[in-house]
């Protein structure tokens, strides 16, 4: 009973205290607000599917958080070998990518979460000709873009942790800001 | 392998040996009731809560009554999850408004926290209200790793004590480990988790509108607190249903970092307050080393195994159920870690890693759970493979055995037998259950060979009390709630009761002083007899129905076959 007080409800409520004082955007979910409207959170993948955006991953649940999780296929599960296969074709044939183009992992593969938020640069890089042209960007248009992509590039954390990524919200959202 | 994921994997031992020494010594004072730093920030919490429950602190039971405690305390707690599961839907804090749990449902899921398992079969953001999950789960949590410590503690005394029945007090070891070392850290880490973007308040589901014109709504809760400690006390089970996947859960690779150092950091430094305590920090670093052995021939396999090609997709890196941040250095060190450890969190999807990467995290299930091992549970394991080494060694000699100047007589092997008999047979006969009954095969997401590692996988688990899994498989069903939750239960109190046993019998006899003729553990011939007795009665059990699983798998990929 005094470990349930003290465990149970002291503590959790001690760190929601801290946390709300110290980082309140970041203890509520990081969410992005535009024009007093929730455009998303910062952490949490969306489907990106329309020809004017780059594409997010696979994801096993379509990014609906609930909940989450992955394909949970194994390596040797047909199905998972024909999603392959299939997302193969249709990130080229959806990119006008030469056939023998070597595509990113993460594009081909579902992440764990289901939500994951990242791709790689070069993932977006391969993405740039095709939204130049659904957008009718010119040039100095498609320079921006590209600027973007590096400006948003994530290098590995404090040097040493994790992966080059790029988080396609964010890079979308600074896509409709090219004008 | 890039230098850059050589460089991390590097610092995160470096880290772990350099603070092995200095939470052990720590854990040392705080148990030994030395003076410590923190006596006087929480010193008065601790006069407190004897006050509050009436307990003595001073007053010593044997180790019937301190084993009698430790389950009428956990049996509680087991009731007292079950039942708010029951009723949440009339619970406050449920802005999900979510409906109560189905009966074996809420049986899996409080058996699993109270045995330190965190097995979960259900989804945490559409299953659990936030009220369940502060109240009934993060204080499991924590109890049950104290718990574990407190086993850990009558066991040293048994071994460091003479021609006494007094193994220490139950309630001042589950107090001092709670206040001392699990919340202390805890708060520390939650912290710094929250300020990489973990989520923690009381909101209602977001629901945002996205750039594309869908709608999505985003599951909150008090997370932080609750993923410092399933991290630190080797407990597991994720507020969300993808663990520490998810975003919320595990936002950057900072975290992520952190996180699996948690993971390992109690179970690490237990060693060394281990060693201290029975009057040999030798020793306690010759254990170390065998479980840091152990653990890296299993990390670099793994490793060798995920980064190798394969010939059903031709591609170097497969990123299936795995996050863009982590990539596949951390994921399977992560992989790696929390099945060593019997954590059971994931960072990356375990049904959709290679089959080799696959098995080797079943492997560290199997053995019991000593490569670190579960806080406190671990360690005692790890003593049940030293006392059937000792005993194999003075076979060997032809002389009595002894293990710190403590002889081994039949009663202490005898329940060092039961200790490693009772897991194993859940893992074998109930995943031959499983995998011959319909309700078993019922829940499997892949055919072929990778079905029975997901059944396998989920025994040995359970009995390993580890809750990771090979999330395919649908186990939120009557069938497995049930078995498994049984599994959990054997695997748990079938190695305390023989160990407290062990722990009473020793503690009763006298200490023969060391002499050119004792047989020693503390020297790197101990360390390669230790192994051995570990991989031959742990893992070579399971060498039967691994070879029908993960090893046939691989080869059966290699052959680009798919089913």
């Amino acid at each position: 009973m005094f470990f349930t007080i003290l465990t149970g409800i002291i503590y959790p409520l001690l760190i929601t205290g801290i946390a709300q004082v110290i980082f309140p955007a970041k203890a509520n979910g990081s969410l992005i607000v535009i024009n007093s409207r929730i455009i998303g959170s910062e952490l949490i993948g969306q489907q990106f599917d329309s020809n004017i955006y780059f594409s997010s991953r696979p994801s096993a649940i379509t990014y609906n958080p609930l909940p989450s999780g992955g394909s949970n296929y194994g390596l040797t599960n047909a199905k998972l070998k024909n999603l392959v296969i299939e997302r193969k074709k249709q990130f080229i044939a959806f990119n006008k990518l030469d056939n023998l183009t070597d595509i990113p992992s993460e594009m081909l593969f579902a992440s764990a979460s289901g939500l994951d938020p990242h791709i790689s640069p070069k993932a977006a890089l391969l993405q740039v000709e095709r939204i130049v042209k659904t957008r009718n960007f010119n040039d100095i248009q498609k320079q921006k873009l590209i600027q973007c992509i590096k400006d948003l590039k994530e290098t590995p954390q404090f040097l040493c942790f994790g992966e080059e990524r790029v988080n396609v919200l964010l890079l979308n959202l600074r896509l409709d800001e090219i004008k | 392998m890039t230098f850059q994921d050589i460089f991390q994997i590097a610092l995160f031992f470096l880290l772990l040996i350099g603070l092995t020494p200095v939470l052990g010594n720590y854990m040392y004072k705080v148990f030994s009731g030395e003076k410590h730093i923190m006596l006087s920030v929480l010193g008065w919490l601790e006069k407190l809560t004897y006050k509050f429950t009436g307990v003595d602190s001073e007053e010593e039971s044997n180790w019937k009554s301190y084993t009698f405690g430790l389950l009428m305390f956990n049996f509680i707690g087991f009731v007292f999850v079950f039942l708010i599961q029951l009723i949440q839907s009339h619970l406050p804090l449920n802005p999900a408004n979510l409906p109560n749990v189905s009966w074996h449902s809420a049986f899996n899921t409080s058996v699993s926290f109270m045995t330190n398992t965190n097995w979960q079969g259900y989804a945490g953001e559409t299953t659990l209200s936030y009220f369940v999950q502060m109240i009934g789960l993060t204080v499991q949590n924590f109890v049950s790793a104290a718990t574990g410590i407190a086993v850990l503690l009558a066991l040293i005394r048994g071994i460091s004590r003479k021609t006494t029945d007094k193994l220490g007090n139950f309630w001042t070891d589950l107090t001092r480990s709670t206040l001392y070392v699990l919340i202390p850290l805890s708060i520390l880490l939650a912290i710094v988790l929250v300020g990489q973007g973990v989520v923690q308040n009381f909101k209602t589901y977001d629901t945002v509108h996205t750039l594309q014109g869908a709608q999505q709504i985003i599951p909150m809760g008090p997370a932080a607190s609750q993923i410092a400690i399933k991290q630190l006390g080797t407990n597991g089970g994720g507020f969300f249903n993808s663990n520490s996947a998810h975003p919320f859960e595990n936002p950057t690779p900072f975290t992520n970092f952190l996180e699996m150092l948690a993971i390992l950091l109690i179970p690490a430094s237990l060693t060394y307050t281990y060693g201290k305590m029975v009057g040999s920090t030798r020793h306690g670093w010759t254990i170390f080393t065998v479980m840091m052995i152990l653990f890296c021939a299993g990390l670099s396999i793994s490793l060798y195994a995920e980064y190798s090609a394969n010939p059903v997709f031709g591609h170097l890196h497969l990123m299936e159920g795995k996050e863009t941040r982590f990539g596949i250095a951390n994921s399977v060190l992560w992989s790696t870690s929390t099945t060593a450890a019997s954590n059971g969190s994931v960072n990356a999807m375990h049904d959709s890693l290679s089959p080799i990467s696959g098995m080797i995290a079943i492997i560290n299930l199997m053995v019991g759970e000593v490569i670190f091992g579960g806080v406190g549970a671990g360690l005692y394991g790890m003593v049940i493979f030293i006392i059937l080494t000792v005993f194999i060694a003075g076979l060997m000699v032809g002389r009595t055995p002894e293990y710190l100047g403590k002889k081994i007589q039949a009663f202490e092997v005898q329940m060092a037998i039961i200790a490693v008999l009772a897991p194993n047979f859940v893992i074998l006969l109930f995943s031959a259950w499983a995998s011959v009954s319909n309700a078993g095969l019922a829940g499997l997401n892949n055919a072929g060979p990778h079905g029975l590692t997901e059944i396998l996988y989920a025994f040995s688990s359970a009995a390993g009390n580890n809750g990771s899994a090979f999330a395919g498989l649908n186990a939120n069903t009557l069938f497995y709630n049930l078995s498994l939750g049984i599994g959990m239960l054997v695997g748990r109190f079938g190695v305390i009761l023989p160990v407290m046993a062990i722990a009473g019998s020793m503690a009763g006899k006298k200490i023969t002083p060391l002499s050119a003729g004792t047989f020693r553990t503390d020297n790197s011939l101990f360390i390669i007899l230790l192994i051995g007795v570990i991989l031959i009665v742990g893992g070579l059990t399971h060498f039967p129905a691994l070879s029908l699983g993960p090893i046939i798998e691989h080869l059966l990929m290699n052959n680009g076959i798919t089913f």
